[in-house]
C-alpha cells in the first residue's frame, strides 16, 4: 500500500475524505465501515508525472491514508516520521487525538510509505531527523485530528437529527447533552464516510488551556511490544523464497574486487547458494544467514587499488586518524567566515590580555545497536519493494528509482521500527545497504535479506566530522572578553556527503561555534575546509555534538584567564536575554545551587562541576556535572540539565530524551572514538569501539523549561551541553586543561 | 537435533557449532532475540539456558541441546518475567527497543535465581549494553522489582547534604506534568529514584556469562 500513483487525485493541502472512495479501500487492509482522512497534494504539476507512469495494477489497494477510525473504536494512524525510540508514534498520536478528542492509547501507529502526499513537514519536505517532526507538524497533525472531529459530529447530528452546534464530543464519543444521547466515534465511522471535509477556516482548534493529552505524561505506545520482543525491525523482516545474504566489504573505500582465490571451496561450503561480485564487495547467497555469513569471510579476494583517474571518495593506504586531526590543528589561514560581529581583529589588537588555544574533536561511530539491513524483492507486477531502515523514505525511493531505471512509483519502501538511527539512515553513499541487496536479488531471482555484520557495519559507517578549532579570545580590564574568534579545520557532514562543496558554508560544519547567545562584541566565526578522507555523516545533534563542546570549553579557558566564574562570566554574557538567564539559573537551581569546586563529597571523594549551554535545533540548554577521578579516570556522578523547547507535547519523553542524549553526550566525552590507522578502521566491533557502559551512566536530572518560545526540537539538543559540561567540571577539579575528547586518552592524577 | 525451547520440543537442522542465536531467529523464526555484535559484547541476544542468562550470539547450539531454553517469545509465560515486563511497562524503560529483549531476559533470569537482589546484585547482572541511554530507567525498574526502598538523597555529591535535592525537587522539574490526569493508561514516573551512594560497579566486577566461560 504504498505507491504516490493515486495521490495527484486528492486536493492539496487540506484533508481529504478518502473513504468515499471506495473502490479504492477494499483491498487495502482498510476496515470496513472506517472513517479514512487523507492528504493530497497539488492538482497541477504532479499529474504529468504521474501520465508518465505507468498504472500499477494494485494501486487501488494504495491509499494514502493518514487516520482510520474503525468501527471497533480504534484509530489506525500512518506517521510521516519513523519511530527510533524518540517517542514520536505517540507524539503524533497524542496531538492528533487531542484535537480528535479521543484516548490516544486505542492509536495504533505505523510508519507510513514513501509519497509525496506524507511530505508535511513545513516547506513540504519529509525527513525523520534535525529533530523536527513534531515542531514542523504540530498544526498540520492539529488541523488532521480537527477535521476528522468535525466530520464525526457532522455525521452524528445527521443520525440523531439534530444541528451539528448543539452537539459536543467526549474522548471517543459525540454527546447531544440536550438528550443526554451519546454515540461512539466507531458506531459514527461509517456515517462520515460520505461526508465532505470541512473548511479549514470553520476548524475551531482546542483552547491550550482545555488540552487533555498534549503536555501531559502520557505513556509511550509501544512499550508492551518492545518488552517483549514483538517489535518488528528491518534485521526481523522476511518473506515467502528469500535468500539471506552476506558481504565482505573491500577494506579500503574505492578497491575494486580482484580474484577470488577459493570461490569453488567457498560455494562448496554448506548452505551456500551463490557468491557474487559486487561494486567493492563480494558477498555470499545461502537458505540461513550464518552460512552466508561465514562463506563470504571465508572468501579471499585480491582487493585492487582503485584506478589512479578514479574520482570516488577512495580512502587512502596512508590515512591515520590521530596523524589528521593534528594536520588539522595545524593548518594556518583566515578560513572562509561563517558569522562575524563588530571588528575582531581591532579589538583582539587592542584587549588587556589574550588566549589562544587549539581543541579538537574525534571521529565517531553511530554505534545503533541494530545493524544495518535491506530486503529487497522484484514483485510479478514490476514493482521493486524494500523493507529497510531509513529515515527518509521519498529520497531512498527517488535514489533507487534513479539506480534501477523504475518509475519512483514503482518503488515501494517499507519502513520498519528503527533499532536506533541517530543519523545513521539517512541516504549515504557506499553507507547503505540497499544497492547490494538490490542488486543480488536482480542476480538470483528470488527476494533478498541482506544484514551488515557489526563488523561490515563498522567498516562502512560514515563518520561524525572530527574538527580542530583554533580559538582566539581578547579580554577587557575586567577579564571581560571582548573579542573572540573561532577557525575550524574541518569538513562538515553535508559538503562530505556530496563529495564536494556547496555554494556557501556546510552550516552543519560550524552549528554550535555560529550562533552563540553571548554578548562578545567583537567576533568572527570562520571554516578553514580541509577535505576528509573517511566518508561523513550526520550524527545525533550534528555540528553541534562537537562544536558546543569546543565552544564552551575554550569559553572556561577564557573565564579562567579573566579570573571569572565560569557560570557568573554566562551569566554576565547572557545580561538582558530573559530566556537564557532563565535556563541558567533553572539548571542552576536544579543543581542546588552553582558550585564549581572542588570540594570533597560525603565519600571522601574530590569533586568539582562543570557548566555547559548550547542552542541547537530551535531549542535552549544548559547542563551541569559533577566528576571524580578514580584509577586516573573520569567518572560522572550526576547531569542536571534544563531545556527550553519552547512548549512540549509529553514531558516523559522529553525527559527520556534528555537521558538518552546526555548518555549520548557522556559516551562521546568520556570514551568514544573511531580510529583509523592505515586506511582501515581498528576497531570493528563493540570491544574496541566502547560505548557507556550501565555502571557509568551518571544520575540525570532534567527541568523543563517552557518559555513560550517558538516549539523546538527534543531528540538531539539535550546532547550538546553535556560533553562541555564535564570537561569543564574535570578541568575544575584537576586544574588540568582539557582541549580533546575522548577524555579516556587523558590521564588525571587527581 | 532437537531442541527444548520454550517448552517445546523442535527439530532443527543446523551444524552443531551454529551459534544458538541463528538457530532461534532464522531456523525457527523467532526473531525477538537480537543480533548487535556477534560477540557477547553487547547482549542484545540474551536467552536463559537452564534458567542462566546466555549470550547466544556465541552459543553453539550443540551445547544446549539437552537444556531447557527460554526466549523473549515466552517471556511471559514464566511468571516472574511476567513481572518483569510490567515493570519495563510502568517505568517506561525502552525507547528504540531494540536491546530490550535482553534486557528483560537479563533482569528475568537474576530475578528467578534471587528474588531479592541487592542493588550490587542487580548492578553486576545489568550489564547489557543500550545505546538509546536508557539505563536509569532500568534502574529503576529492577529497583522496583528488587524492593529496594530508595531513600538516598538525589545526589549525596550535592555536597554531602549541601544543597542537596530530594526527589521532590526533581519532580518539579517536570512540572506541567504534576498532578495531571492520568493519560492513555499508566502515567510514567517523573522522578527517577537516587541510586545508594558508593554502587558503581567496577567493569571487572561484571559477570562472566556462561558462553563467555566457554570461549565460543
Amino acid at each position: 500500500m504504498n505507491a504516490p500513483a493515486d495521490f495527484h487525485r486528492f486536493p492539496a493541502g487540506e484533508p481529504t475524505n478518502i473513504s468515499r472512495r471506495r473502490f479504492l479501500l477494499g483491498s487495502a487492509g482498510v476496515a470496513t465501515g472506517a472513517l479514512v482522512l487523507g492528504f493530497g497534494i497539488p492538482l497541477g504539476a504532479p499529474r504529468a508525472l504521474a501520465q508518465a507512469a505507468p498504472a500499477s495494477p494494485d494501486a487501488a489497494s494504495r491509499v494514502p491514508a493518514f487516520i482510520e477510525i474503525r468501527p471497533d473504536d480504534t484509530v489506525r494512524f500512518l506517521s510521516p516520521f519513523m519511530e527510533g525510540g524518540q517517542g514520536v508514534f505517540t507524539a503524533m498520536a497524542q496531538i492528533v487525538a487531542e484535537e480528535l478528542d479521543i484516548d490516544p492509547s486505542v492509536f495504533v501507529v505505523e510508519a507510513a510509505p514513501a509519497g509525496k502526499v506524507f511530505q508535511v513537514m513545513i516547506g513540504g519536505m519529509r525527513i525523520t531527523g534535525g529533530s523536527m517532526s513534531v515542531r514542523l507538524t504540530y498544526d498540520f497533525m492539529r488541523r488532521l485530528g480537527a477535521s476528522a472531529r468535525a466530520m464525526l459530529i457532522e455525521a452524528a447530528a445527521r443520525r440523531l437529527g439534530v444541528a451539528a452546534g448543539t452537539l459536543t464530543t467526549e474522548p471517543g464519543k459525540v454527546i447531544h447533552k440536550a438528550s443526554g444521547r451519546s454515540l461512539r466515534y466507531g458506531e459514527l465511522a461509517s456515517g462520515a464516510l460520505d461526508l465532505p471535509v470541512p473548511d479549514a477556516s470553520a476548524l475551531k482548534l482546542r483552547d491550550p488551556k482545555q488540552f487533555r493529552w498534549i503536555g501531559k505524561p502520557v505513556a509511550r505506545l509501544d512499550m508492551h511490544e518492545k518488552s517483549t520482543g514483538k517489535a518488528v525491525y528491518a534485521i526481523d523482516c522476511k518473506v515467502e523464497n528469500m535468500l539471506h545474504a552476506a558481504v565482505q566489504h573491500a577494506p579500503r573505500l574505492g578497491m575494486t574486487v580482484g580474484a577470488i582465490r577459493n570461490e569453488d571451496l567457498v560455494k562448496a561450503m554448506k548452505g551456500v547458494h551463490s557468491v557474487h561480485r559486487l561494486d567493492g564487495a563480494v558477498a555470499v547467497l545461502a537458505e540461513r544467514w550464518w552460512h552466508a555469513k561465514r562463506a563470504v569471510e571465508a572468501l579471499s579476494v585480491d582487493w585492487q587499488e582503485p584506478a589512479a583517474d578514479s574520482d570516488g571518495r577512495n580512502m587512502p593506504v596512508d590515512f591515520g586518524s590521530d596523524a589528521f586531526v593534528k594536520s588539522l590543528a595545524a593548518t594556518t589561514g583566515d578560513g572562509e567566515e561563517a558569522e562575524s560581529e563588530g571588528d575582531f581583529a581591532k579589538a583582539f589588537e587592542e584587549a588587556s590580555q589574550t588566549v589562544e588555544a587549539t581543541y579538537h574533536s574525534q571521529y565517531l561511530h553511530h554505534a545503533q545497536l541494530e545493524p544495518p539491513s535491506a530486503l529487497a524483492r522484484f514483485n510479478p507486477d514490476g514493482t521493486l519493494e524494500l523493507w529497510m531502515p531509513n529515515q527518509a523514505p521519498e529520497m531512498f525511493q527517488g535514489q533507487i528509482a534513479e539506480l534501477t531505471g523504475l518509475d519512483p512509483s514503482q518503488v515501494i519502501i517499507n519502513s520498519p521500527l528503527l533499532g536506533g538511527f541517530f543519523g545513521r539512515h539517512f541516504l549515504y553513499p557506499a553507507g547503505n545497504p540497499y544497492p547490494q541487496a538490490i542488486a543480488l536479488a536482480k542476480a538470483s531471482g528470488r527476494p533478498v535479506k541482506l544484514i551488515w555484520s557489526r563488523e561490515e557495519e563498522f567498516l562502512r559507517d560514515p563518520l561524525r566530522p572530527a574538527a580542530a578549532v583554533r580559538f582566539r579570545a581578547g579580554l577587557d580590564a575586567e577579564g571581560m572578553p571582548v573579542a573572540f574568534e573561532a577557525i575550524s579545520a574541518t569538513e562538515g557532514p553535508g559538503e562530505g556527503i556530496a563529495n564536494k562543496r556547496g555554494k556557501g558554508i556546510d552550516e552543519s560544519a560550524v552549528e554550535g561555534l555560529t550562533k552563540k547567545a553571548y554578548a562578545i562584541p567583537n567576533r568572527r566565526i570562520a571554516q578553514q575546509f580541509v577535505k576528509t578522507p573517511a566518508t561523513l555523516a550526520y550524527w545525533r545533534s550534528v555540528g553541534n555534538s562537537m562544536n558546543d563542546f569546543l565552544y564552551e570549553t575554550f569559553l572556561d579557558e577564557v573565564a579562567d584567564k579573566g579570573g571569572i566564574d565560569p557560570y557568573g562570566l554566562r551569566l554576565r554574557l547572557l545580561h538582558g536575554n530573559e530566556r537564557l538567564t532563565n535556563l541558567l539559573n533553572a539548571v542552576g537551581e536544579l543543581s542546588g545551587g552553582w558550585k564549581r569546586g572542588p570540594y570533597t563529597a560525603a565519600d571522601g571523594t574530590r569533586r568539582a562541576r562543570g557548566i555547559g549551554m548550547a542552542s541547537p535545533f530551535g531549542s535552549e540548554a544548559a547542563a551541569i556535572a559533577e566528576v571524580s577521578i578514580r584509577e586516573g579516570q573520569v567518572v560522572v556522578h550526576d547531569v542536571w540539565e534544563a531545556i527550553d523547547p519552547g512548549s512540549i507535547v509529553n514531558p516523559a519523553i522529553v525527559e527520556a530524551q534528555v537521558n538518552s542524549a546526555a548518555a549520548l553526550g557522556l559516551s562521546q566525552v568520556l570514551m568514544e572514538e573511531a580510529v583509523y590507522e592505515k586506511g582501515e578502521p581498528v576497531a570493528r566491533n563493540y570491544d574496541l569501539y566502547q560505548i557507556l557502559r550501565p555502571d557509568q551512566m551518571p544520575r540525570v536530572h532534567v527541568k523543563i523549561v517552557e518559555s513560550g518560545a517558538k516549539m523546538g526540537g527534543i531528540g538531539e539538543p539535550p546532547l550538546p551541553a553535556v560533553p562541555p559540561a564535564v570537561a569543564n567540571a574535570v578541568s575544575a577539579l584537576t586544574g588540568q586543561r582539557v582541549r580533546s575528547m575522548p577524555l579516556s586518552r587523558l590521564k588525571f592524577d587527581s | 537435533m532437537q531442541l527444548r525451547i520454550n517448552g517445546e520440543s523442535r527439530e532443527v537442522d543446523a551444524d552443531g557449532d551454529t551459534p544458538l542465536l541463528w538457530v532461534i531467529r532464522d531456523d525457527l523464526g523467532m526473531t525477538g532475540t537480537k543480533y548487535g555484535c556477534g560477540l557477547a559484547q553487547c547482549g542484545a541476544c540474551s536467552v536463559m539456558v537452564d534458567g542462566v542468562i546466555t549470550r547466544s550470539c556465541v552459543t553453539p547450539v550443540e551445547s544446549v541441546a539437552d537444556s531447557a531454553i527460554t526466549t523473549i517469545e515466552a517471556i511471559e509465560q514464566d511468571a516472574v518475567g511476567k513481572r518483569v515486563v510490567e515493570a519495563w511497562v510502568k517505568h517506561q524503560v525502552p525507547q528504540c527497543g531494540y536491546c530490550q529483549s535482553g534486557q528483560v531476559m537479563a533482569a528475568t533470569a537474576l530475578l528467578k535465581e534471587n528474588a531479592s537482589p541487592s542493588a550490587e546484585d542487580v548492578h553486576a547482572a545489568m550489564v547489557n549494553l543500550c545505546r538509546c541511554g536508557t539505563y536509569n530507567a532500568i534502574e529503576a525498574a529492577m529497583m522496583d522489582l528488587a524492593g529496594i526502598e530508595n531513600t538516598a538523597p538525589e545526589s549525596e555529591a550535592a555536597g554531602g547534604g549541601e544543597g542537596g535535592l530530594g526527589a521532590g525537587t526533581i519532580a518539579a522539574g517536570v512540572a506541567v506534568a504534576a498532578g495531571a490526569a492520568v493519560a492513555g493508561g499508566a502515567l510514567v514516573r517523573r522522578s527517577r529514584k537516587a541510586k545508594a551512594a558508593g554502587q558503581e560497579t567496577s567493569p571487572e566486577a561484571r559477570p562472566e556469562t556462561r558462553n563467555e566461560e566457554e570461549g565460543a
